[in-house]
């Protein structure tokens, strides 16, 4: 929470890192709209997308955003159980997520639309992926502070890092807005 | 306990976002690609986006409630324009330059009269 630490230091530092991995994913994007149309024979998004799905993992992401807010009200709180179930389940949901994630792009390889397909799909794999690793790197990071929690209890050290956790969780979900609707809806559309 | 209310408000504002982008596109692939149009089906997916992500910067990230100096809110802003330069710019030069490269080569054959079939006559 920004509002309870506007004089954090490490808080706005953690920020200021946020908005450059922004401007890391903004190239990631700029890339994958370039290299939207270079299909090169092989599949488009269009042909690849299960909206459905896509809209399973968007709910699990949405949902564990709204988790690790509660489990950070909690941790406020020193509501210790509480903070611990409250990261569980946004855990699980992150896990859930990933499995989703790694299930489609095993998918995509094993029928021969892996990133050395196409352009386009290199481009995909590329942005899919770096959002991928960054929800990956989270869940290891919450299996820490869990471990933390656990041992040493909510100290004041451990609840800033519960909160640059929790902007890094929130942060990761607003990439992911707009994954969902400028890889998959957009390209479900079939403007091309 | 008013934060578990923005959490709450904000979680159910960002699925209600959510669905409604989904059931758009579940429409327009629905109907073969005919209703709604893509003139309106875009600026709804791109404002929808836009919204959601003012909602989950307010409600989840709090900006709102920063106090002056707003250090954050105006590094947000400065990432923001950096985006928007990063990516308008590169699909403006890319645009640009798919273009020209369509368009470039049978001009230049015909400025120089070197065009295949010119040699062959």
């Amino acid at each position: 929470m920004i509002s309870d630490h506007s004089k954090d230091k490490v808080v706005f530092g953690f920020w200021v890192y946020l908005m450059s991995d922004c401007v890391l994913f903004a190239g990631l994007f700029a890339t994958y709209a370039v290299l939207q149309g270079a299909t090169f024979g092989a599949a488009t998004l269009e042909e690849l997308v299960s909206l459905p799905f896509v809209f399973v993992e968007t709910l699990l992401l949405l949902t564990s955003s709204f988790t690790v807010g509660l489990a950070l009200l909690a941790a406020h709180h020193r509501k210790k159980i509480w903070t611990l179930v409250g990261l569980g389940v946004t855990l699980l949901l992150g896990l859930a997520f990933l499995a989703m994630e790694a299930s489609e792009f095993m998918h995509l390889v094993a029928e021969g639309n892996g990133p050395n397909a196409s352009a386009f799909l290199s481009a995909f794999f590329t942005l899919l992926g770096t959002h991928g690793v960054h929800v990956a790197l989270g869940a290891l990071w919450m299996l820490i502070l869990m471990a933390h929690v656990l041992l040493k209890g909510l100290t004041t050290g451990t609840v800033r890092k519960l909160v640059l956790l929790s902007l890094f969780w929130h942060f990761l979900d607003i990439i992911w807005i707009f994954i969902f609707t400028f890889v998959y809806l957009l390209g479900a559309l079939a403007l091309v | 306990m008013s934060m578990l209310r923005t959490y709450t408000l904000g979680f159910i504002l960002s699925l209600v976002l959510t669905i409604a982008a989904f059931v758009v596109v579940g429409d327009h692939v629905r109907t073969g690609h005919a209703i709604p149009p893509h003139y309106v089906a875009v600026p709804i997916l791109i404002g929808l986006a836009l919204v959601q992500l003012f909602v989950q910067l307010t409600f989840f990230l709090h900006l709102g409630e920063e106090r002056k100096p707003r250090w954050s809110l105006a590094l947000l802003v400065l990432a923001l324009v950096v985006v928007c330069i990063l990516v308008g710019g590169t699909l403006w030069i890319m645009n640009t330059l798919a273009h020209q490269q369509m368009q470039a080569p049978p001009d230049m054959f015909e400025e120089e009269d070197i065009s295949p079939s010119a040699l062959h006559e």
